[in-house]
């Protein structure tokens, strides 16, 4: 069945992937992007030269009048976002010692404020039709905790508590909440990190590799799709093998 | 509009939104003991109830609403 999607921060990376996969599965997908214009609309020109359908739609979305923009204009060219995927996400890496508040304040402001600010602003139309899907994007940061990401670490954490409230609230309603937390996946993210914390990483994932966005989009389709129904409030793992 | 056409109004939206029996529904009725509307069900009214009459309903006067009756009290309040 064809639903409406929106990836936030779709343009590039996981979010990419994940607007792509979501296209391939028959759905009409929203590429939600904040800096990067041209980015965004490279994805949906891929997905319409694939036949799907798509636009892009620039927005900050930890901002709240930007997220009912957002909202609103999804709405208009695409229909009432069904399927919504809070992947927008930034990194300001440092040692607690050293962090500026700053640095804090962002990282949570665009992790988790705009994951409650995109959820709560779909959430009208998912009750009215009684069918949602949330998916929002973790991290093995937010379950193992990583050494120079506190702030990173305990915004994806609290996507996994926000999860699963709003899993319990509209369970009753049709509405699955989950999310997905991937490992080390070959983005601009973790090309940061240089060539020896990329060579420790792959040694310690049991899977012997990085990950690919292919990778977290595959689930993510799956949790998107009618079959996944019964499944809600879950950290689905996608770190081949890192954290067992 | 009359009180008469907003009750009726009321009445068939707490029976498509909330899928309740007409029968159940009286101005006494109370939402969660006597029609088993959930805490989520009554913002759910609440948002249907915006819809339909274009009102803007702030969720400090919602806190108060146990029965039928408030709501529609509330309603024919905002409309007038």
């Amino acid at each position: 069945m064809s639903r409406v999607a929106l990836v936030t921060g779709g343009s590039r990376g996981i979010g990419r992937a994940i607007a792509l996969g979501l296209a391939r599965g028959g759905h009409r997908v929203a590429v939600n992007y904040s800096t990067r214009p041209e980015a965004a609309e490279s994805v949906v020109q891929e997905i319409r030269s694939n036949g799907g359908e798509a636009i892009a739609v620039g927005a900050d979305v930890s901002d709240e009048e930007a997220v009912g923009r957002l909202i609103r204009e999804v709405g208009e060219g695409l229909g009432p976002v069904e399927v919504l995927v809070n992947n927008a996400g930034v990194t300001r890496d440092g040692l607690l010692a050293r962090m500026s508040s700053d640095d804090w304040d962002r990282v949570i402001e665009v992790n988790l404020r705009s994951a409650f600010l995109c959820t709560k602003a779909v959430m009208r139309g998912m009750l009215k039709n009684r069918w949602g899907r949330i998916i929002s994007i973790g991290s093995v940061s937010g379950l193992a905790g990583n050494p120079g990401q506190a702030n990173y670490a305990a915004s994806k954490a609290a996507v996994i508590g926000f999860t699963k409230s709003i899993a319990k609230e509209v369970g009753g309603r049709g509405i699955t909440v989950n999310v997905v937390a991937p490992g080390f996946i070959e983005t601009d993210m973790t090309a940061e990190l240089g060539e020896a914390a990329l060579e420790a990483a792959i040694s310690a994932t049991a899977v012997g590799r990085l990950g690919r966005p292919e990778d977290v989009a595959a689930a993510v389709a799956y949790l998107a799709g009618e079959n996944a129904g019964f499944v809600t409030g879950q950290v689905i793992v996608v770190d081949g093998g890192l954290t067992i | 509009m009359e009180r008469a056409e907003i009750e009726s109004k009321f009445t068939e939206l707490l029976v498509s939104e909330l899928g309740l029996d007409a029968d159940k529904i009286n101005p006494g009725a109370r939402f969660e003991e006597d029609l088993e509307v959930d805490s989520l069900g009554v913002v759910e009214l609440l948002m249907a109830l915006e819809d339909e009459f274009d009102v803007t309903i702030p969720d400090e006067e919602a806190e108060n609403l146990t029965t039928v009756g408030e709501a529609i009290d509330l309603v024919v309040a905002k409309l007038a």
